[in-house]
């Protein structure tokens, strides 16, 4: 504890210096520095796509970048592999725990550096043993040889900590460990961190919990857009401090909500359930309202939006859209009846990259543009530009594959695809996540705009700012139910946090 | 035009006119490759030039095109179907059993095209109803199509189709252009129609670029897959018709190993076997270029298993040469 | 109960040990212990393929090219025979096994260091492997009378009370066994396939992994050859065509899934083992052999439908109550 107080005389474990690293059209990273010390734990906070990734890709030796030096122990190094980071004490534990779901514990705890017996062969008995033992030390009770993916997210956490003591590494990267973790999961991670740091690990700790933040780390970096804009010990900054090098202006000018003259309601969900997914879920959504849906991430939001747009089915539940009873069966379905979802995984369920942009945003109203079937370009021309310059796209041209553009302008694409079938009903979810802040604004204007205009619009959004600067109404979902429904004017944060982690004695609606 | 769009920040529709983008397009590369092949054929034999010479070559690959067409489209939506060749197989069983019960030459190509059609259906089922992997599901009815035929057949072989079937196979349109020509011209044009100028075509690109979000943007995937699998099975059954009329009978080993010269046919002609992207014309260029090919070695006496190795080399190459190509590019600009 | 059977590997000797009860009811001499030592002896050849189908499905690739490689080194082996009687046995084995090796490599390398798809690659070179016996024979045919005594006789020789070939096809089980389960690279094609991205951050390189699975399968189809030419005593051109089938086959009746990274030994054998029972019953209970072709297609079809079955996972459990069932 000594040391924690004098950092400077201390050498770091590991110390990137001037690190940049561009993709094609876009810099990732431009001259960043960051230092991580034994014994100590580093928060690395940035918005979504302020190079965070990017980094933690560099540090496992994914990616090399094109500047800057790598000094491990005070020596020069450079990680051409994941295997040379690896070999010089460098592991993560990321968000989606990567790891090998058919293969044993042990396996996953051990892979690639097995023990082995005088033939050479690799030593099941011992690496067992040994993976028991590390298990026992990070405090987890789970038997080494069942398979991976009979384990819960926390447990998996666990496996990919005792895989990252197992390879003895110095460095270790926690990317978001806590973003699906229970409240009591977190509270023994965070003990096991303080292990951790007791043996001299030097750790990586991203997250965007400030509670988390103030709770667990000595030191903090900010990220922001690709540049570093600050860092220091955590003793000497409050979270407004941080928050402010984070988004680089006040919180409270971000958002630009209008207010609009509520009406009646348009969509009616009632005693919506499905068997392991969400159950007992009741709302109204009225037209020009924003409704705002906030939960951990894995609270089953995105579960239930697309159950309600017809990609799984419910096993039970009514939706009235308009007074009507709509049955929905599949996407096309909700498209033809006024409901569209513009998903949370932009590149994999929203933008089809090697498709140009106007073919993106026509796809389903080509019923529209078309004429008995058959493409009519001009008009297809007319509909995406008509709709991407209502989201001030930037593209050099409508030709372009939409592959080609950042992901601010994917996303405008994106949304412009579900608008322009003119939608009664619009379920964005996580609408501004991983874009940059020009485009985070964009679509935010947008949004009121739509709402202006008596659209009605659920917003998914784990981003508390951009549920309190955006939403009319709030409903909090935990573990598959409703576990909290606030209007705009009672909302505050700490609300919103108790609801989400279910610290809160009682709330309208929740399960106990 | 102008005068509607106020803002600052017009895009424009495109920034290359379609002309030069096509000069600079695989399927240009195939029009140069095919001329080239063309004037060496020329060269090399002076019965090349030879209108009804010519006109034979075409039989090299007018039935394989067929099933080359609607292929592309299921490659191009990311499936395969390895199956082809024992639709074909099974349909000209079917056919010859038919003759053996007195069927006439109506109701034979009812059987054939039925055949196919049917058989599309057990891979669409399967692949689209049940969910499976085209590329297993289709190796599996390769099999049993296939073995099907060697349950009816045996080591027998069916022939005594009656005369007017062979028009199919051995019929001419006018001059020297056959039947099997204009069957593959009429053929190109309704696919090259299908895949380029209709919203199915559409939803075909968004499908093999992105199942997923092609799903969530409405488009109905299984009941597409489903249509190109049908489809698949019944231009199989037409070129069974054809090459059934062609040879004048039918054995269990008929047509033999042609998957391997379909797949290779759309891959040469530009689609990605990835799925995704590629298109008609190129494909109609890769069918002129391996049958001119096959016709010029035939002309210069080279044996046919030896043309198979000039097909296996080239499917492999038309895919690697791309991929060093680009990167050697990448290290020159370095 | 219900966990055992979800087993694979136990559901398949339950329903090999049932097909053969069904044969023995009305064919009793089926079951004698000469006659299933011959039906395994019969099937020696499939297994050994299998095995190395198994390493290469278990990458998330395929080998097609199998029998083409078993064809090709099969041919070579009876030339050199042919034309050097004096050759150690040994040794033309060890010639055929690097031969196939080779072979194999170079599927692995076009889809290591090109990244072309694995089925356009073993698509291309079955091709081509095909065509290049075929030049290297003129198409002639190499006869029994050809061929040395001692190259005939190694696999049909009986050592123990089973053929040679038998105790090959146990070796190689067992060899394979070692490697996959004891050894870094064997437990790298599960990672590989089982998830390329997170293969990556433990140090493995796919690319070559997938390399090496390749050379296994194509040295595995060399060994495959020379047993096969020298047990039915000819070889030409069109040997083993259409084998590649049965191989996946096997391997897919053995529960290897298509989409990598699961599968065992035991299932490859007892695939194999399956389609080898059903083969030779086929005579026995008075089925024409033309018939088999469908049947292999018809089990590929079944299996494949029980392995997407199996496989198919649930939706994400959030709610806890149902976490608890």
């Amino acid at each position: 504890m000594l040391q924690e107080t004098t950092p400077l005389r201390m050498k770091p474990a590991i110390a990137l210096e001037g690190i940049s690293k561009s993709f094609p059209g876009v810099k990732a990273l431009s001259d960043v520095s960051l230092s991580l010390y034994p014994g100590s734990v580093t928060a690395l906070i940035g918005e979504n796509g302020a190079g965070k990734s990017t980094l933690v890709k560099i540090l496992t030796g994914i990616y090399q970048p094109d500047g800057g030096t790598i000094r491990v122990d005070g020596v020069e190094t450079q990680f051409p592999t994941a295997m040379a980071a690896s070999q010089h004490g460098v592991t993560a534990i990321h968000q989606e725990t990567v790891l090998f779901d058919e293969l044993s514990v042990a396996e996953n705890i051990f892979l690639g550096h097995a023990p082995r017996n005088r033939f050479g062969l690799i030593d099941w008995k011992t690496l067992n043993g040994n993976a028991r033992d590390l298990l026992r030390r990070v405090g987890a009770d789970i038997d080494p040889t069942i398979r991976l993916r009979d384990l819960g997210i926390a447990n998996k956490h666990m496996v990919a900590i005792a895989r990252a003591l197992s390879i003895d590494a110095s460095v270790v990267i926690m990317d978001e460990p806590t973003a699906a973790l229970s409240h009591k999961e977190i509270h023994e991670l965070y003990e096991l961190i303080d292990r951790l740091k007791a043996d001299g690990k030097a750790i990586l700790f991203i997250s965007h919990k400030f509670d988390e933040i103030f709770r667990i780390a000595d030191r903090y970096t900010v990220f922001r857009d690709g540049g570093m804009v600050g860092a220091g010990l955590i003793a000497d900054v409050d979270q407004d401090q941080l928050v402010k090098m984070m988004v680089g202006r006040d919180v409270g000018q971000v958002f630009p909500k209008v207010d609009v003259a509520i009406g009646e309601p348009v969509l009616t969900v009632s005693g919506y359930r499905h068997p392991t997914e969400f159950e007992d879920i009741n709302f109204e959504l009225r037209r020009g309202e924003i409704l705002g849906f906030y939960g951990l991430i894995g609270a089953g939001r995105s579960e239930f939006m697309q159950s309600l747009i017809g990609i799984t089915r419910p096993s039970a539940g009514a939706v009235k859209l308009d007074g009507k009873v709509l049955v929905i069966r599949s996407p096309s379905e909700a498209i033809a009846n006024g409901i569209v979802y513009v998903p949370e995984e932009r590149g994999r369920q929203g933008a089809i990259i090697g498709l140009p942009i106007f073919q993106n945003v026509t796809l389903p109203s080509l019923n529209r543009t078309s004429r008995s079937g058959f493409l009519k370009l001009a008009n297809e021309f007319a509909l995406a530009r008509e709709y991407t310059q209502r989201l001030d796209l930037r593209a050099a041209s409508l030709d372009q594959d939409v592959g080609t553009l950042s992901g601010g302008n994917q996303q405008k694409v994106v949304i412009a695809k579900w608008l322009a079938t003119q939608p009664k009903v619009i379920i964005l979810d996580e609408p501004t996540k991983g874009i940059d802040i020009g485009s985070k604004a964009a679509v935010h204007a947008f949004m009121s705009e739509l709402a202006g205009q008596g659209l009605s619009v659920i917003m998914v959004s784990s981003e508390i700012p951009e549920i309190m600067g955006m939403a009319d109404r709030v409903i909090v979902m935990r573990e598959g139910r409703i576990a909290g429904r606030f209007e705009r004017a009672e909302l505050t944060a700490e609300k919103l946090v108790r609801a989400a982690a279910g610290i809160a004695t009682q709330v309208e609606g929740g399960a106990a | 035009m102008a005068e509607q769009h106020l803002s600052p920040r017009l895009i424009p529709d495109r920034l290359q006119s379609r002309s030069s983008r096509m000069l600079k397009s695989w399927e240009s590369l195939l029009l140069v490759v095919a001329i080239l092949i063309f004037a060496l054929n020329s060269f090399a034999s002076p019965y090349f030039l030879d209108p009804w010479n010519l006109s034979d070559a075409t039989f090299n690959f007018t039935e394989k095109a067929l099933i080359a067409f609607a292929m592309a489209l299921v490659i191009i939506s990311g499936e395969i179907d390895l199956s082809v060749a024992s639709i074909i197989a099974l349909s000209s069983t079917a056919m010859g059993l038919a003759v053996t019960m007195g069927a006439d030459t109506p109701v034979l190509v009812l059987v054939g095209l039925g055949t196919g059609l049917f058989c599309g259906m057990v891979n669409g089922l399967l692949i689209t109803g049940l969910g499976l992997p085209s590329i297993v599901v289709t190796i599996g009815t390769m099999s049993l199509f296939r073995g099907l035929s060697f349950i009816i057949l045996g080591d027998k072989a069916y022939t005594g189709y009656p005369e007017s079937f062979a028009f199919f196979g051995q019929g001419y349109v006018w001059w020297v252009f056959s039947f099997e020509l204009a069957l593959f011209a009429v053929c190109a044009v309704v696919f090259g129609v299908l895949l380029h100028k209709t919203n199915f075509g559409r939803t075909v690109y968004a499908i093999g670029n992105n199942q997923t979000a092609a799903l969530f943007s409405g488009v109905r995937v299984g009941r597409v897959k489903f249509i190109l699998f049908l489809l698949t099975g019944l231009m199989a059954g037409i070129a069974s018709i054809c090459l059934t009329s062609r040879l004048g009978s039918t054995r269990p080993s008929i047509a033999l190993g042609v998957e391997l010269e379909v797949v290779t046919m759309v891959v040469l002609g530009g689609v990605s076997i990835l799925g995704g992207s590629g298109t008609i014309p190129g494909v109609v260029l890769a069918a002129f270029i391996m049958g001119m090919v096959t016709f010029g070695f035939g002309l210069l006496n080279v044996p046919g298993i030896v043309m198979s190795i000039f097909i296996g080399a080239l499917l492999i190459s038309v895919i690697a040469l791309p991929i060093l190509w680009s990167r050697a590019r990448r290290r020159m600009a370095q | 109960m219900a966990k055992l059977l979800k087993n694979r590997e136990i559901l398949l000797v339950f329903a090999i040990i049932a097909l053969v009860f069904l044969i023995a009811l009305r064919f009793p001499g089926f079951v004698e212990p000469a006659n299933l030592a011959r039906v395994y002896n019969d099937t020696s050849i499939l297994i050994i393929l299998a095995l190395g189908q198994m390493a290469v499905i278990l990458t998330r690739c395929i080998d097609l090219s199998m029998a083409a490689n078993l064809a090709l080194s099969g041919i070579v082996a009876a030339m050199i025979n042919a034309a050097f009687p004096g050759v150690p046995i040994p040794l033309l084995i060890l010639a055929v096994v690097g031969l196939g090796a080779v072979l194999g490599s170079i599927n692995g390398l076009l889809v290591w260091k090109l990244d072309i798809p694995p089925i356009v690659v073993t698509l291309g070179t079955l091709t081509i492997f095909r065509g290049s016996i075929f030049l290297l024979s003129n198409g002639a045919w190499i006869n029994a009378h050809q061929m040395s005594d001692a190259f005939k006789a190694l696999p049909r020789a009986s050592f123990a009370g089973f053929a040679v070939l038998s105790w090959l096809s146990v070796m190689a089980i067992i060899a394979v066994y070692l490697l996959m389960t004891r050894t870094p690279i064997g437990r790298a094609f599960f990672a590989v396939g089982g998830n390329p991205h997170a293969a990556v951050y433990t140090g493995i390189d796919v690319g070559r992994t997938r390399f090496l699975a390749y050379c296994l399968s194509g040295a595995l189809a060399g060994l495959a050859g020379y047993l096969w030419v020298s047990r039915y005593a000819v070889a030409y051109v069109d040997i083993a065509a259409g084998f590649e089938l049965d191989i996946i086959a096997a391997c897919v009746i053995g529960g290897i899934s298509i989409a990598g990274g699961i599968g065992s030994v035991g299932g490859a054998v007892l695939g194999s083992l399956f389609l080898g029972v059903i083969k030779n019953a086929l005579p026995v209970i008075n089925i024409s052999p033309f018939a088999q072709l469908a049947i292999s297609g018809t089990v590929i079809i079944i299996a494949v439908a029980v392995n997407a079955r199996t496989e198919s996972r649930k939706g994400r459990v959030i709610l806890k109550k149902a976490e608890a069932v």
